[in-house]
């Protein structure tokens, strides 16, 4: 199976950042350990998921994941939105501009897509 | 407050994974859209609400912005979907590069004992990710609308994997450094940047058209990670989820598509398909076959079942709505028309479905290359329409060919086959093609859109 060799080097990413916590004596937040639970639970509700979608939607399935993955508008958001410095708020404001428009055109033109896949009997106007 | 977000941010993580879910169906697929929306509306808002939030006109400009640039993209035609989602991965690695650069530089001069190990691990990884997505994905973007300023072709040079694995190498040990002490070592942070975008042009160079579909799945899954490696940043668990959800989906696009070429991921980035470009001179000259369009009309009507196996070249003659014509004529005289579709056929997966789907054809009749397969010998016509590599017998039979083991349509089974080609110039691999010399191929020479309207001409004049 093509996935062990990425367990694999998960494993050993795991084990060298535990090394780094350990030599700079700092303690590990339990906030890691519930991201690393959350990132990998969601990867294989996200495996699970996109691997029964039709072959015939790979295109659109593209276009949606990609608009889903724009949720980093919500860090740029909170960069944008917040009393930081003027050069923070320039680059948070450029990355918000970035995600928006994946979210604007990505939704749009996956939905115009999907109006497009027709079966024999509703293909009649 | 602090409740109310976390628990909208939980009712967001839902609706993607129900969106990704009724992707399964066509039928079910336009709720997929709406569910999306929604968690996107959801998120937003909630986000909005947090105390924090005070400079509202730049949000307001950047949204604007956002929408302004947006539609207009939306509305590209659907052959250029390729291109607008490179285009659409470059803008997601750069949101996300943007966002640890700050996060970083904010840190730094604000409150250096913010940045803990954990945080600088998770901002390296994302500015890494993210910058080279952003310049990787344009140069895909690029070629793929052939702007004339980068190469179309793979451009390969000496010692270009070291050079590559070096450079990104250079990048991690650089990372590590800033990780261990990211005050003193600050002014790394810059180089890494520069680097990772740098990576991101030199890994697209060596990339031919062939391998497109790989490599924007690959991108597609890294613009994910970088939003995951963002969620870690800012201790955020729906940029994680929904991260996460990406950067698998775009995994397993790479795994389906490898599999379709029977290439590794190291292979089709590392491997450099351009280097079979010169392999394939020493064939002799052979000639293939012609037919008339006459001709083709009258074994097309006097066939039972027709297969229609169409490739990039019928994306780049626009010839998708000259095939339904032709599709009609066929089906209103009882022949049974089915298209056979190859996982990597076009430039991203499932670009023959859209376009097909854009010329309403009805979905049922788009089969995949396994399921089609088995009727093919039973098949009368197989009409490849611009596909070239994904019908090549050489990658069952020739050892020898750089495509060998690759699944493809066997249109080579088919009791005949016409090839419409612009010239007997090989594909974009530049390997030669058995099939066109075979007994039962004929070509018609032409555009796809030219030699499919006469096609339709003769049937509707007989």
């Amino acid at each position: 199976m093509r996935f062990r060799k990425y367990f694999l080097l998960v494993t050993l990413l795991l084990f060298v950042s535990d090394s780094v916590f350990a030599a700079s004596g700092e303690t590990q937040s339990s906030d890691f350990f519930s991201m690393l639970f959350v990132f990998v639970l969601a990867t294989f509700i996200g495996l699970g998921v996109v691997t029964r979608v039709s072959r015939l939607l790979h295109t659109p399935l593209m276009s949606i994941t990609n608009a889903i993955s724009a949720i980093a508008v919500v860090g740029s958001l909170i960069l944008t939105g917040s009393d930081y410095p003027s050069y923070i708020t320039l680059l948070g404001a450029i990355a918000l501009f970035a995600s928006m428009t994946n979210i604007v055109s990505g939704f749009l033109i996956t939905d115009r897509m999907l109006k497009m896949f027709k079966t024999k009997e509703n293909k009649k106007p | 407050m602090y409740t109310i977000v976390q628990i909208s941010y939980l009712v967001a993580t839902g609706l993607f994974v129900f969106s990704l879910y009724w992707m399964k169906d066509p039928k079910t697929a336009r709720r997929a859209v709406f569910a999306g929306v929604a968690a996107m509306a959801i998120a937003i808002i909630s986000t909005l609400l947090e105390p924090g939030i005070v400079n509202w006109e730049w949000i307001g400009i950047a949204i604007v912005f956002g929408f302004v640039v947006g539609v207009p993209l939306s509305r590209v035609p659907l052959t250029a979907v390729p291109q607008r989602t490179a285009l659409s991965h470059a803008f997601g690695g750069l949101a996300a590069g943007l966002v640890g650069t700050a996060k970083y530089y904010l840190w730094l001069y604000e409150g250096p004992d913010q940045l803990t190990k954990f945080r600088m691990i998770a901002i390296t990884i994302e500015i890494i990710l993210g910058y080279l997505t952003f310049t990787g994905s344009l140069m895909a973007a690029g070629k793929l609308q052939e702007i004339k300023w980068i190469p179309q072709r793979p451009v390969t040079y000496k010692f270009q994997n070291v050079i590559n694995i070096g450079l990104l190498v250079v990048a991690a040990i650089f990372g590590i450094l800033i990780i261990i002490n990211p005050i003193a070592n600050s002014f790394f942070f810059p180089v890494i940047i520069v680097m990772a975008l740098m990576f991101g042009v030199l890994l697209i160079i060596p990339i031919g058209g062939a391998d497109m579909p790989t490599v924007i799945s690959l991108l597609n899954s890294y613009a994910g990670l970088s939003a995951v490696a963002m969620g870690f940043v800012l201790d955020n668990k729906l940029l994680v989820t929904a991260g996460a959800l990406d950067g698998s989906s775009g995994l397993i696009l790479s795994i389906i598509m490898c599999k379709a070429m029977n290439r590794s991921f190291t292979n089709v980035l590392f491997g450099a398909f351009g280097k079979a470009q010169t392999m394939s001179s020493d064939v002799e000259q052979r000639a293939a076959k012609t037919e008339t369009f006459d001709g083709a009309a009258q074994i097309l009507e006097q066939a039972s079942k027709v297969v229609v196996i169409p490739g990039y070249g019928m994306a780049v003659a626009q010839a998708q709505y000259k095939i339904r014509e032709l599709y009609d004529l066929l089906t209103k005289q009882g022949i049974d028309v089915k298209f056979a579709i190859h996982p990597v056929a076009g430039r991203m997966p499932g670009h023959m479905n859209v376009l097909l789907a854009e010329a309403q054809i009805p979905y049922e009749n788009l089969i995949e290359m396994d399921e089609i397969n088995s009727d093919m010998p039973q098949v009368d016509v197989a009409l490849v329409i611009g596909a070239n590599d994904v019908v090549n017998p050489a990658a069952r039979n020739n050892k020898t060919s750089p495509i060998y083991g690759m699944p493809i349509i066997d249109a080579d089974k088919a009791k005949m086959c016409f090839a419409i080609k612009r010239s007997m110039n090989p594909g974009f691999a530049g390997i030669e093609n058995e099939l066109y010399y075979a007994d039962h191929t004929f070509m018609l020479f032409g555009d796809a859109k030219e030699v499919i309207s006469k096609l339709v001409q003769e049937l509707k004049g007989s």
